[in-house]
């Protein structure tokens, strides 16, 4: 490894998809008061901590940076991002933000990891995503950020490993019906899946040092952003209505007679499954 | 005055009750009716770091404290019982001790491998002939040619026996003093005892009533030899120092004990408003919450006592007596809880696979290991002057 890798992760603040979500407002949003590091996010920072243990550890000088956009509970993502290993945290929070689909989300992260760069002065080598957001599940962001920042970008990564030199990157993607191994140059945006690795729990001591590590919060105008280029203003589309799932019906006990098999064809088949 | 937790000991608990749901939860049914030992469970137990809680960081450990191992011990012990009192005994009987008394040496060679789950230390305490009365230790070590010559049988030595079980500290008599009174006083001495010496032998597991996935075993000591400097603290102190560490494990085993009986109200509030009986669930019976209520009380009281126990001890305080009623009424939280659970899940109740079912059969030894209840009423009594 010629250099010290910097690794930015953006996570993303979410209700807790175990728990009950309540829609709130008008229109009706998903309500952010309480809320956890996306489930999702947690193998990519696992991803990057793995690169890092991989090319020298702790001691190598490589760089974790978390970073997140969303309001104030959105520290605890962070928190947690910095209990999972990353080094400093980068919080963008402005009640202007209220509303960003993707597409803004993306020109947002894109100014912030900008800013990231020159605040660090280091040029970021890799962004790791998960990949979806365990709230609105569009996986649209990685994809849009790669784009304005000219990286590679690979999606639904689902192994990702580093050359020895730091300089390229090797990751599975899995399509329906094929595995690709792709090979992408550094600098690079890679989505990893929940296939990827397995998070680890952090530990009481990286709970104790995650205190320590600081956090920088930026407005919108302190990434150089204009207000009415972010929110519901800046986005592309709008959230119109939301309704709940109407709970899942009932199911349709088969009690096998001896002919059960025969009643689950015709069940199969009645809905044209078959 | 402040009951609600710190910052880091909430994300510790609330990072070791994930774990619990996921990791441990999912199998404990499984190594329970196998009576067998979790290893890669405990494996992952150590990555996470909870064997070296108290311990800190030169000696492999998290530079935590003993009330973190507490809130560990609180929440594992809600879905399994068995893999909390390995990590119980683990910490604060196995490695403890030499944390506590050993020197330096003892400290740099057993600590980091204890601190990192990868190996684990048991506490020879209690014999065939002497349980609550530790005084009555018949177990013997005898200085020989630079060597402890030990000889002896010890009964229900928790983690004694696994693959990983690296030494168990065992109590013996090294001596006598004639005290005052003209009386004869044994000495007891604390010995490390690696468990690949020649003569230590874990005998048989015991067909236990309920932690089923935890290591016990009895052992026998047929002139077993160590090396001298194996003494684990002052040579006849060995009474006095686990007194103390009993007094601090106390308040670990009612932590696990308010888990056990936390997890008991878990499930019964679940089961009483999924489960249906004449049209409705059966908690909107009054006979039903109300039960479930008082088990709430119950394990909310117990967690008060022994974070107070906790909070004395880490102070500097005096807490042997808060130990001892924590322990008291934890141990009687999680055994009321667990009989309350299991008539709220009905015949259920009485499946081995149904998690009340297990904290059933798992409380009971709480009221008598590490202290008896009696023992623990004794301690109480004669602080009040009787
Ligand atoms: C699963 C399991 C794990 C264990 N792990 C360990 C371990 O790792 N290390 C270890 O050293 N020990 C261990 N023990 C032993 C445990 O600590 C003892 O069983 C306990 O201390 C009681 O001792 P005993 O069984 O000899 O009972 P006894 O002392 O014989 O007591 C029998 C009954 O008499 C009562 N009694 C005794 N004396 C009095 C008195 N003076 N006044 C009133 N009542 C009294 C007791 O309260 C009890 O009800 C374990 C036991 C079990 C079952």
């Amino acid at each position: 490894m010629s250099q010290p890798l910097t690794i930015v992760v953006p996570v993303k603040h979410v209700p807790d998809a175990a728990g009950e979500r309540v829609l709130a407002g008008s229109p009706p949003l998903l309500e952010r008061t309480s809320g956890i590091l996306s489930e999702l996010d947690e193998y990519a920072l696992e991803a990057a901590a793995q690169i890092v243990e991989a090319h020298g550890g702790a001691g190598a000088g490589h760089r974790v940076l978390a970073l997140t956009m969303g309001p104030a509970g959105a520290t605890d993502a962070l928190k947690r991002a910095l209990q999972l290993g990353a080094d400093a945290g980068f919080h963008v929070l402005d009640d202007a933000l209220a509303g960003s689909d993707a597409w803004v989300t993306a020109r947002v992260l894109a100014a912030a990891l900008e800013r990231i760069a020159r605040t660090e002065d280091r040029a970021v080598d890799l962004v790791l995503t998960g990949m979806a957001a365990t709230d609105g599940e569009t996986s649209l962001v990685p994809g849009q950020l790669a784009e304005r920042l000219g990286l590679a970008h690979v999606g639904f990564a689902s192994s990702l490993a580093l050359a020895e030199d730091g300089a390229s990157l090797t990751a599975t993607r899995h399509t329906e019906t094929e595995a690709l191994q792709v090979v992408a140059d550094l600098p690079a945006l890679v989505a990893v899946t929940d296939q990827a690795n397995t998070p680890r729990y952090p530990t009481f001591k990286a709970i104790m040092a995650a205190k320590k590590k600081p956090v920088q919060t930026w407005s919108v105008t302190d990434l150089g952003l204009d207000t009415d280029a972010v929110g519901l203003a800046g986005s592309l589309t709008e959230v119109l209505d939301a309704v709940p799932r109407p709970p899942r019906a009932a199911g349709e006990v088969v009690v096998d007679e001896g002919e059960g098999g025969i009643r689950l064809a015709e069940f199969l088949v009645a809905r044209k499954l078959v | 005055m402040n009951f609600e937790l710190d910052e880091e000991y909430q994300d510790l608990s609330d990072t070791v009750r994930d774990f619990a749901d996921e990791v441990i939860a999912p199998v404990s049914a499984r190594y329970d009716a196998a009576h067998e030992f979790p290893y890669d469970i405990v494996a992952q137990m150590g990555e996470m770091g909870l064997f070296g809680l108290p311990f800190p960081e030169e000696y492999g450990g998290m530079g935590g404290d003993y009330f973190a191992l507490c809130l560990a011990l609180e929440q594992i012990a809600r879905v399994d019982q068995s893999v909390a009192i390995t990590l119980e005994a683990g910490v604060s009987l196995g490695a403890m001790p030499i944390f506590r008394f050993g020197t330096e040496e003892q400290k740099q060679r057993w600590l980091p491998d204890l601190a990192a789950g990868q190996a684990l230390a048991g506490f020879g305490l209690t014999e065939p002939e002497a349980g609550s009365d530790a005084g009555g230790t018949r177990t013997t070590a005898k200085r020989e040619d630079g060597q402890w010559v030990v000889n002896g049988a010890k009964e229900f030595i928790t983690n004694s026996g696994t693959d990983i079980t690296r030494l168990v500290n065992v109590t013996a008599v090294t001596g006598t003093t004639e005290l005052p009174d003209g009386r004869i006083r044994k000495d007891i001495s604390t010995i490390i005892v690696p468990t690949d010496t020649p003569g230590f032998r874990a005998e048989k597991a015991y067909d236990k009533v309920g932690w089923n996935a935890s290591d016990t075993h009895p052992l026998s000591l047929q002139d077993v030899r160590v090396p001298e400097e194996n003494l684990l603290g002052e040579e006849g102190r060995g009474y006095a120092n686990f007194l103390s560490v009993l007094d601090e494990g106390r308040i670990a085993i009612a932590a696990l004990a308010t888990g056990a009986a936390q997890g008991c109200v878990e499930e019964s509030v679940r089961y009483a408003q999924e489960r249906q009986s004449f049209g409705r669930p059966i908690g909107a019976n009054q006979a039903v919450s109300f039960k479930i209520a008082r088990m709430q009380a119950r394990a909310h009281t117990a967690r008060l006592a022994y974070y107070d126990a906790a909070s004395r001890m880490l102070a500097g305080r005096p807490f042997k007596t808060q130990a001892a009623i924590a322990k008291l009424v934890a141990g009687e939280a999680a055994m009321d809880n667990a009989r309350d659970a299991t008539q709220v899940f009905g015949g259920y109740g009485f499946i081995n696979e149904f998690r009340v079912a297990r904290h059933y059969r798992d409380a009971k030894i709480l009221e008598v290991g590490e202290g008896t209840t009696e023992v623990q009423l004794m301690l109480i009594a004669r602080e009040l002057g009787l």
